[in-house]
């Protein structure tokens, strides 16, 4: 172990020597950290990694940044990143791999995932958009939606249903759709924040080839769970300080003002504060047993615990501002900025954390997964498993 | 604190359970614990002795030159998650852990040592639901004996000697010159008892500073460790819930199957794993002696003593009319999860503890 990480600092000291980062084109850098295998270390060889331990890469990343070397803005591509990329590992050919992977890193090219729809919700086996079979293409019809980033991406993740005669399960297939594609049409979805993070994504006849095909026909529920298992889970390393996250700025008010220091709202800080902690070093522990290699099924706890601690540390923070509270900044219809979200007012945070119990597996799906794979609890009663797809009540 | 110690067990932790989990299951088990709660104390504790004499677990802690086994407060810990799994009743916490903790940071190595090869037991005579470094304001001490009364001591009845703090010093005391008088405890598997020392003789094992530095830090390790009991009392709760709602049918289907009840269930399990990093952590500073302790234990015990009560609350619920029985464990595990968060101070005062710590102090009332 420490003999690769020595390895990995000689490697990432060559590396600033000859593409200095104070003369070098931003992206020219990028490809140059992809194509030494220091972009994502546990990947493979000639895919931006070098096979090693994940564990291996904080190490990495901070070498880069301590020597002021440009990211590759990961917050602006996390579909990609964090659910695209450890999907086409798995399931695309050599040469896709190759064409997809090194564009992806560097954000030259973003990716999204064409996974909810209006009717598939939290029981995304339900997806209705089509995709029927021509000659070397299939041709796809439907409606996707919460669709984030489908305005700035390249390539999208897209679960269509391929079989409507058999069971919802069984009847899908999964692929990559270029976004460039005609009959793609991208439209803003305005959330209650005023912003539009989000698309509907409308597919009308659009044509796919079946090399673009992820896993077996009628095998997409399969890959789709691959994608979602990696969603993204806090690994190792970097351990997040004391009173970061959604705590921060509640205290951070609490301090800088004896006006906010409302003796009715104490307890209550308190026990948000409390509850930061609490769920951090929960985050630490997940995170050192994911390293020792034994991950447990605590994310799906701390999921949950988080949209909680989020949502209540918001609205906390909207009676501690007193009347100020009802100012809003922005109501108009823009495309959120990652770098800035951290000015909006607290009136934002209340209403953009109002998705966390919802967005990425509601609250009552964490429950039910939990209760089930975890406690061994019955599963809810699932009369429709079995049914043709097509036959289901809509 | 952005360096965290490691939260999880150890090989030798996980060894550890095994032994003390077989120790308690063959000769503690719930029935033998609740049967006990009805008869007068026995201070001839086989458990007690199998504890300290099979597995020596009464000087974990404590350096092996001193007759100790040379582990850490970590691995007490796990002890104390066992003892709380299994409601186990006798003095470990009260002598292992309070008493020990204390003599340790008094440098009293003559006691230290009789603690920890178990040829005596200790307790600290103040009352259990007061941090052991609140101060003592109802005993004197004229030099050479000590007068007055200590309410609902912890450990006292099991106890050969008493570690005394009055004004500024910490006295040794001998049980047998004192009159311990048993209270009708809340928790009847740790039994609470009124002392009324009326000119006992007493020896002084430390005074001014380096005896409330002892206090505090003693203190400290206790809250810290017995978030580890009350984690046990939650897992095993939760555990038992979780055994009754899949067998008992109501409707025609388990309970465990009605979302309700599973929701329920899934909460007791998130809060649990946030008591075990925090239970961990705390253990973890213990072990250090890290500078992050005081806030550790104070986190601790804010969310143990919670989640313990919590756990054992919904216990009684779930399992409906037969929880509510004296024949049922749960009330056991109600009871020493209640007396639990009310030892060593209430969450509300830990919290408030920790505020202060951590540079966010309860504000003065308004006073208009």
């Amino acid at each position: 172990m420490t003999g690769a990480a020595d390895g990995l600092q000689v490697a990432v000291e060559e590396l600033l020597v000859v593409h200095p980062p104070a003369t070098t084109d931003r992206l020219d850098f990028l490809r140059a950290r992809f194509d030494a295998g220091l972009a994502w270390v546990h990947f493979p060889e000639g895919l931006g990694g070098r096979g090693l331990d994940a564990s291996l890469q904080p190490a990495v990343d901070a070498a880069f940044r301590a020597a002021g070397a440009p990211d590759n803005r990961p917050q602006g591509n996390v579909i990609g990143l964090g659910m695209a990329a450890p999907t086409l590992l798995h399931f695309a050919t050599e040469e896709q791999k190759k064409t997809w992977m090194r564009p992806l890193w560097t954000g030259e090219e973003v990716w999204c995932q064409l996974f909810s729809e209006p009717g598939a919700g939290s029981d995304l086996a339900a997806v209705g958009a089509s995709a029927r079979r021509d000659g070397d293409d299939w041709v796809v019809n439907g409606q996707k939606v919460w669709t984030s980033l489908a305005h700035d991406a390249r390539w999208a993740l897209l679960l269509v249903r391929t079989d409507p005669s058999l069971p919802k399960h069984k009847g899908l297939s999964y692929f990559v759709c270029d976004m460039n594609s005609p009959g793609v049409d991208v439209r803003p979805l305005r959330q209650m924040t005023g912003e539009a993070e989000f698309n509907e994504v409308y597919l009308d006849d659009v044509r796919v080839p079946d090399v673009n095909r992820l896993g077996e026909v009628g095998a997409g529920w399969k890959v789709t769970q691959a994608t979602l298992m990696n969603e993204r889970v806090a690994i190792g390393g970097a351990v997040a300080p004391r009173e970061s996250g959604p705590i921060r700025p509640l205290v951070g008010a609490w301090r800088a003002s004896a006006a906010h220091q409302d003796p009715n709202s104490y307890d209550a800080m308190m026990d948000l504060w409390v509850d930061a902690e609490a769920l951090r070093l929960t985050g630490v522990r997940l995170g050192q047993q994911l390293e020792v290699g034994a991950p447990g099924p605590e994310g799906s706890g701390l999921k949950l615990a988080f949209a909680d601690l989020a949502q209540e540390t918001a609205s906390l923070m909207l009676d501690l501002l007193g009347p100020e509270a009802l100012r809003y900044d922005d109501w108009s219809l823009r495309r959120p900025d990652f770098t800035d979200v951290l000015d909006r007012e607290p009136g934002y945070w209340y209403l953009r954390n109002r998705a966390n119990s919802i967005e990425g597996g509601t609250s009552e799906i964490m429950r039910n997964i939990i209760s089930e794979r975890v406690l061994g609890l019955p599963s809810e009663v699932r009369a429709e498993r079995d049914t043709p797809w097509k036959d289901l009540p809509k | 604190m952005t360096v965290v110690p490691t939260l999880l067990y150890s090989d030798v932790e996980d060894d550890l359970r095994a032994s003390v989990r077989d120790l308690l299951t063959d000769h503690s088990p719930l029935s033998e614990v609740l049967k006990r709660t009805d008869e007068p104390l026995s201070t001839e504790s086989k458990v007690w002795s199998r504890l300290t004499h099979e597995l020596g677990l009464a000087g974990l802690a404590v350096p092996e030159d001193l007759g100790g086994a040379g582990a850490s407060w970590s691995e007490v810990a796990v002890v104390l998650e066992e003892l709380g799994r299994a409601v186990a009743d006798g003095p470990f916490f009260t002598s292992a852990v309070e008493a020990t903790a204390l003599a340790l940071a008094l440098g009293a190595d003559e006691l230290v040592s009789a603690l920890a090869r178990g040829e005596k037991i200790a307790a600290v005579a103040v009352p259990h639901t007061q941090a052991l470094d609140a101060g003592s304001m109802s005993v004197r001490f004229d030099g050479s004996r000590v007068t007055g009364t200590i309410e609902l001591v912890a450990g006292a009845l099991e106890a050969d000697v008493l570690l005394v703090p009055v004004g500024d010093s910490v006295l040794l005391v001998e049980t047998a010159g004192v009159s311990c008088a048993e209270a009708i405890s809340f928790d009847m598997t740790r039994r609470v008892a009124d002392l009324v020392f009326d000119q006992v003789e007493g020896s002084v094992l430390a005074s001014g500073l380096a005896a409330s530095e002892a206090l505090t830090r003693a203190n400290e390790i206790s809250a810290a460790l017995l978030a580890s009991e009350q984690l046990g009392i939650a897992e095993r709760c939760l555990e038992m819930t979780v055994e009754h709602v899949q067998d008992r049918r109501q409707f025609g289907r388990t309970i465990g199957s009605y979302q309700a009840v599973k929701h329920r269930l899934a909460d007791q399990w998130t809060a649990i794993t946030q008591a075990r990093a925090v239970a961990r952590y705390a253990a973890a500073c213990a072990a250090s002696d890290s500078a992050d302790l005081a806030v550790a234990a104070a986190l601790a015990q804010t969310v143990c003593s919670k989640v313990a009560q919590r756990a054992a609350e919904e216990s009684v619920q779930l399992h409906g009319g037969i929880g509510f029985t004296w024949e049922h464990p749960a009330h056991l595990y109600l009871k020493r999860a209640r007396a639990d968060a009310l030892a060593l101070g209430t969450p509300s005062h830990h919290r408030s503890q920790l505020g202060t710590l951590v540079d966010l102090p309860r504000p003065a009332t308004a006073s208009n």
